[in-house]
Order: C-alpha cells, then structure tokens, then sequence
C-alpha cells in the first residue's frame, strides 16, 4: 500500500511546478494553465485524504474545487480574449495600464 | 500492484506538469495539460473515487481544455514568447519549497508514525465494510445533498455570476462607448 506522504509529496510537486509557471512565464494563457494545475494539485490531496481518513467528505470539495475552477476559466479566459482586443498582446509585461 | 500504478501515474503527472509550464509554444502546453488531467483521473480511480474520475475527464478535459484550445487558436499566437528574466530566481524558489515541504512531510511523519499507521489499519479494517456500503457515486451524492446542500447552492451562484461575467467581459458596445483605455487602442 501507497503512504499517504508519497500522494503529499506528489501533489507539492505539481503544486510548485504550477507555482514556478506563474513566476516565471510571460505568456497569460500559459499562467492560467498553472493556475488549474495548483489547482489539480489540491485536488490530489483532497482525494488522497479522503481515502486514507475514511471520509467523503474530502471527495465533495474536489466537486467544489472543480466549480471554482470552471469559474475561473471562463472568467479569466474572457479578461484575456477583451485585453487582446484592446492591446493585441498577450505578453504580461505589455500590460502596464494600471502603472503609475 | 498499487504501488506501481502510483509510480505510472504520479510520474507522468509530474513530467506533463513541467511540460504545461516548459514548453514554449501554447498549443503544446495545453496538450501536456490534457494528457495531466487523464493521469490524475487514473490516480483517482486507483484511490477509489470513482465518481471523481469521471467528472474529471468531462470537466476538465472535455470542457476547460477545449476553452483553452478555442482561445489559443482563435488569439493565433506567435512562438517566439520567452520566459522571464529571473527564470532562475523562480525555479530555486520553487526548489525551496519543494525541499521545505519534502521535510516537514518526512518528519511528521516519522512524529505520528502510529498515528498513521493506526488510520491505514482503520481504513483496512474498513474496506470489508465498505464493498457492503453503496457505491462512490451513492455515497459522494449522499454527502453532497444533505450536509453540504448550502455550499453546493452556493456553487451553483459562482457558476451563474461566472456565466454573466463572461458575456458581459467579450460582448462588444455592452459597456458604452465610454469604456476606458482598453478601447481607444482599438
């Protein structure tokens, strides 16, 4: 049987994987897709506690997780298709509008 | 068995994830993140959730990963998009968390060995009772519609206000002529 720190230690790896995106990646789109796989990682948790713990209730907030995730997509990606609209970049150090 | 289906499934996992974030063209990514998401429905299934695995490959394969692929090809972007300058600053960053995290997982469990042990003895000793029990699907729908009916009307309210959203953000002329910086470039 799989210990419960193999699933702890895969899911922080995705997580700092998801994590490193956002630090170090220009393309928007590309952040948004590290976004769901922080996302995803807290998802592998959930599911490895609920099952280790005995407990269901781990599996519903993955349900939850998920709406929140297909919020954000559909959200996030609409904020991307108007800023291409309006500066046709989708480099995130073009978009200085907000700096003073 | 259980353990090299976890060594299957948890390296590809963490190969696409690197992938998702290496590689330089977009369309790529979000085909590592395809191939991500079915590797993480397989670990569900090899962690007894069922259910989970399902709504997996419809929600996210089938319906984000195709939002994304729409919006990649309809912006058509160019390759050449590098990465940031303090690349390396990022990756030790993530290094050190990675090794913060690897210890702290390690000593604690080593300070609630039994603890642990004690709850997988649990979960064996309840597996008998569990194949007697209704099945994922039965028992996650139980949970969801009595003990957390209020959380998942409320999920469905983010999914409403993101619906909205979404439409109000790409629909042209609904904001008035007058919207700001993001028209004038136009």
């Amino acid at each position: 049987m799989v210990p419960l720190s193999y699933y702890m230690i895969l899911s922080a790896i995705v997580f700092l994987t998801g994590l490193v995106g956002v630090l170090i990646r220009r393309n928007i789109i590309i952040l948004l897709l590290s976004i769901e796989l922080m996302l995803n990682a807290t998802n592998i948790n959930f599911v490895a506690f609920a099952y280790y713990l005995n407990n269901i209730a781990g599996q519903v907030f993955v349900f939850f997780a998920l709406t929140v995730a297909a919020a954000e997509v559909a959200v996030g990606l609409a904020i991307i298709l108007a800023l291409y609209r309006g500066k046709a970049t989708v480099n995130v150090e073009d978009l200085n509008m907000m700096k003073w | 068995m259980a353990t090299l289906s976890f060594f299957y499934f948890g390296g590809v996992i963490v190969l696409t994830a690197v992938l998702v974030v290496a590689l330089r063209n977009p369309i790529y990514s979000v085909i590592a993140l395809l191939l991500m998401f079915f590797h993480v429905a397989g670990l569900f299934i090899t962690l007894h959730a069922e259910f989970l695995a399902v709504v997996q490959i419809i929600v996210y394969a089938g319906a984000i990963l195709v939002l994304y692929l729409f919006v990649v090809m309809l912006l058509n972007l160019k390759r050449d998009d590098s990465y940031q300058r303090q690349v390396w600053l990022g990756v030790s960053l993530g290094l050190l968390g990675l090794a913060e995290i690897v210890y702290v997982v390690l000593t604690a469990g080593r300070a609630t060995g039994p603890a642990i042990a004690r709850t997988t003895q649990v979960a064996a000793a309840g597996a008998p009772a569990a194949s007697v029990t209704p099945g994922n699907t039965e028992a996650v729908g139980m949970a969801l519609y009595t003990t957390y009916l209020f959380p998942f009307e409320v999920a469905s309210l983010i999914l409403l206000v993101a619906m909205i959203g979404a439409i109000l953000l790409v629909k042209k002329g609904i904001m008035g002529p007058e919207a700001g910086p993001l028209r004038e470039s136009k």
